[in-house]
């Protein structure tokens, strides 16, 4: 991090921004009154929850407001010069050359039909920056300095062929490519595994000493913010909630929304202030197993090309019985094929597993149907897992009319007291799926997981999707049920963050094998594998828990 | 994050969002389409022409009257008169029955027997759908218009053998489109929620994968409701529909076009009939689509 | 790959069969009999048994099977049958046909691609929003105009309003205006819906917001990174436009009076001529196939992700 003074002339000057979407005939604004400033080598980062505005603003900058945006007053300086009426062929000098962007999702973010080495090379085209025949050489030198191995290969490569850390490699590189003043980074990360999040944003650093230049760090993780900016930009609801010097920010917080975000991020809770957890009285060590997993493998067939691979391989572990347990690893560890041979969904090809005295693998038809009862899953995806044609009701209904002989007004009221005690308000029973939050949506789903009394929930990254304050308040729900329910929690996550926060226990896993075990605290304090530990110091937020 | 940045956070969302639905279903109704609003006119005129026909005309559709032949259209003959006498907008509106029923029986064996097989395809085992869905690629390698040709001669000509003719060219793509809407529906997280949460096969089929699938399925059959009516035009045009007197909308563009250099009010308005009720078919089959995506 | 190649052959090979199967059954195994039709016919003075005689020389009263299987190797050996009402070999009767459809169908097609090249270009590049909609609306105008009145129209205002085309001897290639237009049309109609869609669809990826990003005009997404996106997928539509150009040729030919298989198959229906039926039918299903079976086998070459599986790092 670099201390800039004040008094050189800024990069980018936003003042008194307001922008407004058109929906239909009626204009919403989404920005207002927006203003900030970035210096020359200054990381800036906007944060904010979905809805703050923060992309909206970013967009904005580099004039690529979607078609029904519009700016509805002031300015936009780029040194100096307001850009903010300027045309869109007026911007294509701007855009690229002195403004550049790394996008969200490196996924989808590179033509899927054309070269690696086609797309960097474009940007020098489009400005003219470079002779045809210079260009191949620079493509090649720039690839290797984003540190891509074989860089002449890359060049030839379609986007399918490399990994997504890869493909924001290249995205960098075609921000990088004419040395602009300011870069926007868009959520650069969030769709990456977090270690590779760290190396991507750890490369972003590096790139902007060489060459000073700004970064406008648009993210909604504080604690990114917290370790790579120089100044925070706190947005809620397209409003400046509070901005100043990142550490200010951090250690004294103004705005009440601010003291929020800080104390819901998962980064920066201090493990020590979680509560111990209620020993569940009469159970031994021994009968105490509700989840025992031996020698669990999953092999699938290779589309294509033949052969197996092995999606999990000779995996075991066990949870205890009013605990929370925790599964994590990158994607394409095998999280989620683990679970969907615990909940039933899938067939191990060998190894054993057993729910609450049952051993799964040799059920099948009704008695298949009959142990759900006991093991219920809460998906990631809360607008995915719900039937869009339901109402809330009938959607909590649904899993009594499958089990039980309880009357139609009997079953009603046994889901409206799970509802009222997931939080839902009573008017919103009547509604559909998309007329609710995404917050309310993951409470219709865990309604639906409770409403037939297991004894264990799947939570399939069931927080992940969320905002970090909605997300708070869930995880707090989900310790409440199980101190009140006895329930016996799976949570399969990526966040170690998160993991850190609820679990007791935790298995972590790569390539479809287990890495390392055990208790939480024991596991964090003294992480026994490289893995393990690559993924602990790839929690962000380190900056302020060491400053705390 | 997304590039509209949509605003739901957990609490206020909704105060906002009932409020937001209320104005936007004042809205809603206040800046309907108009041309969507027009294409309902235009066919619940059809269909009134259809039911009750001797409303709208006292002509009779049949008979000519003697010294009218090959009137230009007046304020007595709305549309001009035949080669034999006979009020075209007579024919025309007694014809709406004609075209409109065989549509009707078409999209409704094809949505019938097409949908059934597409959801027996994407509901049961592999082997049973690769079956099914080999006979659909089969029917569909057969151009539509040759398909029914093919039909019409085992059955003979006539308003229904055209209609059935037409019905059957579209039983594949309804397949294919049910087919499809079920296979999707079953991927979705909901119906793995809803086997996971006890349900049988048969209960999840009808709760879960069947109202689904189905809304994007009708929304395919008012589309073909449209290209039905061009298709029994074309078949009545070249002949193989109804029989003459029928007043049938191909059948009168066909006998027209021998007046084609003096009466010229004889093809032009059965044709631009037809188009009207086909693009307002249309039209309306866009707005189903839009409000079950 | 080769036996990606083989099933997928093995499947055409199918499909043509089941195509030819269906025919025979609506067509061959028919009660209607077209030489009734044309022999019953009390002005040739033909007795019974003279028509039993006939009927005996066409094969027509032996058992189903036996036909089924006679014919199937008579197609399989290049023998189509004869036209009863005509009196000669299918196969001749499609071979002097054929030119006529094949020269109005390649013009319609080329004048198809055009116009909905131009109308989802425009479209997609104007600032005007008057004329986007006034552009994207001629698809669906276009797909409700009954081919036959169309083609009847033109010939009101060009030939006898305006008199820019005569009906009368017109020269070889006026001759060929108003029908290659006729056919454009609703060729053009469903291409340019297609194009529309892919366009806009390839226009809200995230790829195109990072190649504006670059500086890139709209013409230059639209052209460099747009169009190859848009056009690939259109390829899988290749299958419906045969069928489109079939019926419209079938249409059109009626229409315009012009000798080729269309209006051959027009004929054909009305004398209930089912052999020379059954051949348009198979051959028509055979070009489907070959036209899919390139499609498919030409799908991988054009898009890289389908070229590779193997070699995606993780």
């Amino acid at each position: 991090m670099t201390v800039v003074p004040e008094k050189l002339p800024p990069v980018l000057e936003v003042e008194g921004l307001c922008i407004a979407y058109r929906d239909g005939q009626v204009e919403r604004r989404a920005v207002h009154d927006v203003s900030f400033r970035i210096g020359p080598g200054e990381v800036v980062a906007l944060v904010g929850e979905s809805g703050s505005g923060k992309t909206t603003t970013a967009q904005s900058i580099i004039g690529l407001l979607a078609a029904n945006g519009r700016i509805e007053s002031g300015n936009i300086r780029l040194n100096g010069t307001d850009i903010a009426g300027w045309s869109d062929r007026r911007l294509d000098t701007v855009r690229g050359a002195k403004i550049s962007l790394v996008p969200q999702d490196p996924g989808s973010s590179l033509n899927p039909v054309k070269t690696i080495g086609a797309q960097l090379g474009e940007i020098f085209r489009i400005h003219r920056a470079l002779r045809p025949d210079e260009i191949d050489a620079r493509v090649v030198s720039l690839l290797g300095r984003v540190g891509l191995s074989e860089p002449e290969l890359r060049a030839r490569q379609f986007p399918h062929e490399l990994s997504g850390g890869m493909r924001q490699r290249v995205l960098i590189a075609v921000a990088i490519a004419l040395k602009p003043q300011l870069i926007i980074a868009d959520e650069p990360t969030s769709a990456l595994d977090v270690t590779v999040q760290k190396r991507i944003l750890d490369l972003i650093d590096e790139l902007r000493t060489e060459y000073g230049t700004s970064v406008l760090l648009v993210t909604h993780d504080l604690g990114v913010a917290a370790d790579r900016a120089d100044r925070i930009v706190v947005l809620q609801r397209g409003r400046v909630q509070e901005q100043g010097a990142a550490s200010v920010v951090l250690a004294s917080p103004r705005s009440p929304y601010t003291r929020q975000l800080i104390s819901d991020a998962p980064s920066f809770a201090d493990p020590s202030a979680r509560p111990p957890r209620v020993k569940l009285p009469g159970a031994t060590e021994a009968s105490d197993k509700i989840v025992v997993v031996e020698n669990l493998v999953r092999e699938f067939a290779r589309a294509g090309a033949g052969g197996r691979f092995c999606a999990v391989n000779d995996l075991s572990f066990s949870v205890r019985r009013g605990t929370t347990h925790a599964i994590v690893g990158e994607s394409g560890s095998g999280k989620t094929t683990t679970i969907r041979s615990i909940v039933g969904f899938d067939r191990p090809t060998t190894g054993r597993i057993e729910v609450d005295g049952s051993e799964i693998s040799r059920l099948s038809g009704e008695d298949l149907r009959q142990f759900r009862r006991k093991i219920q899953l809460v998906y990631q995806n809360p607008y995915g897992s719900l039937d869009p044609r339901q109402s809330v009701l009938q959607i909590v209904t649904e899993p009594l009319s499958n089990f039980s002989r309880l009357a139609r007004s009997d079953r009603e009221e046994k889901a409206r007291a799970i509802l009222a005690r997931v939080g839902l308000p009573e008017d919103a029973l009547a509604r559909r799926p998309h007329a609710l939050s995404g917050g309310q949506r993951q409470r219709v789903a865990i309604a639906r997981a409770l409403v037939v009394d297991p004894q264990v929930v799947v939570l399939d990254e069931a927080v992940s999707a969320l905002d970090v304050t909605v997300q708070a308040r869930i995880l707090d729900l989900l310790a409440e049920l199980q101190s009140d329910l006895g329930l016996t929690y799976l949570f399969v996550s990526h966040d170690l963050a998160v993991v850190r926060q609820i679990a007791d226990s935790i298995s972590v896993l790569k390539d479809g094998r287990l890495v390392e075990g055990g208790r939480v605290a024991e596991v964090f304090d003294a992480p026994q594998s490289e893995y393990t530990r690559d993924l602990i110091n790839a929690i962000p937020g380190r900056a302020r828990r060491a400053a705390a | 994050m997304t590039a509209f940045d949509t605003f739901h956070s957990d609490i206020g969302a909704e105060a906002r969002r009932e409020g937001n639905r209320r104005s936007a279903a004042i809205s809603r109704l206040r800046h309907l389409p108009k041309g969507l609003v027009l294409a309902w006119l235009v066919l619940a005129a059809a269909l009134l022409f259809a039911i009750a026909p001797s409303l709208f005309t006292g002509h009779n559709p049949l008979e000519g009257v003697g010294g009218h032949q090959l009137k230009q259209p007046s304020a007595a003959h709305l549309l001009g008169t035949d080669a034999l006498g006979r009020d075209l907008y007579a024919r025309i509106v007694y014809g709406a029955a004609q075209s409109l029923t065989g549509a009707f029986v078409a999209v409704g064996l094809g949505l019938v027997v097409g949908t059934g097989l597409g959801v027996i395809a994407g509901s049961v085992r592999p082997r049973f759908d690769d079956a099914i869905m080999r006979i659909v690629d089969v029917l569909l390698s057969i151009p539509p218009l040759l398909l029914s040709l093919s039909i019409i001669i085992l059955l003979g000509f006539g308003t229904v053998n055209a209609a059935i003719a037409v019905g059957v060219t579209s039983v594949a793509g309804f397949a294919r489109l049910a087919r499809a809407e079920v296979v999707r529906v079953r991927r979705s997280d909901y119906v793995e929620a809803a086997f996971g949460s006890g349900g049988t096969f048969a209960s999840v089929l009808w709760r879960h994968v069947l109202p689904n699938s189905l809304t994007s399925v009708l929304a395919f059959a008012s589309l073909q409701f449209g290209s039905a009516v061009l298709q029994i035009s074309t078949l009545g045009f070249l002949g193989y529909g109804a029989p003459p007197p029928t007043p049938e909308w191909g059948l009168l563009i066909a006998e027209g076009r021998n007046y084609i250099s003096t009466a010229w009010w004889l093809t032009t308005a059965p044709g631009v009939v037809v188009v009207l009720v086909v693009l307002a078919a249309n039209r309306v089959s866009q707005s189903f689509g839009k409000a079950s995506a | 790959m080769s036996g990606y190649l083989l099933s997928r052959v093995a499947q055409a090979l199918f499909v043509l069969w089941a195509a030819f199967t269906i025919s025979f059954v609506l067509l061959q195994a028919m009660p209607g009999d077209a030489i009734l039709i044309k022999f019953q016919n009390p002005d040739l003075g033909l007795t019974a048994a003279q028509v039993a005689e006939i009927r005996a020389s066409y094969a027509v009263d032996s058992s189903v099977p036996m036909q089924y299987a006679r014919t199937l190797g008579n197609f399989l050996s290049g023998n189509y049958g004869y036209s009863v009402q005509a009196g000669v070999p299918v196969g001749s009767l499609l071979a002097a046909h054929l030119p006529a459809t094949l020269k109005l169908a390649t013009l319609g097609f080329l004048l198809a691609t055009v116009l909905a090249l131009l109308v989802a270009f425009l479209s997609s590049l104007t600032r005007f929003s008057w004329l986007r909609g006034a552009l994207q609306s001629l698809p669906s105008l276009f797909i409700s105009i009954p081919t036959f009145w169309l083609g009847i129209m033109l010939i009101q205002i060009f030939s006898f309003r305006l008199k820019l085309v005569p009906v009368i001897n017109p020269g070889p290639w006026q001759e060929l205006i108003l029908p290659v237009l006729t056919l454009a049309v609703p060729i053009s109609a469903p291409l340019a819906q297609v194009l529309v869609r892919n366009i806009d669809d390839a226009m809200t990826r995230p790829f195109v917001a990072v190649a504006r990003a670059k500086g890139a005009s709209r013409f230059w997404v639209l052209s460099r990174h747009v169009a190859k996106n848009a056009l690939l997928p259109t390829l899988t539509i290749a299958g419906v436009l045969l069928g489109e150009l079939i019926a419209g040729a079938v249409v059109t030919e009626t229409v315009f009076g012009l000798n080729g298989i269309g209006g051959l198959t027009e004929r054909a229906v009305g004398s209930q001529d089912a052999a020379v039926l059954q051949a348009i039918v198979v051959f028509s299903a055979l070009a489907f196939v070959i036209i899919n079976l390139a499609v498919d086998l030409l799908y991988p070459v054009l898009d890289p992700r389908l070229r590779t599986k193997a070699g995606a790092a993780a």
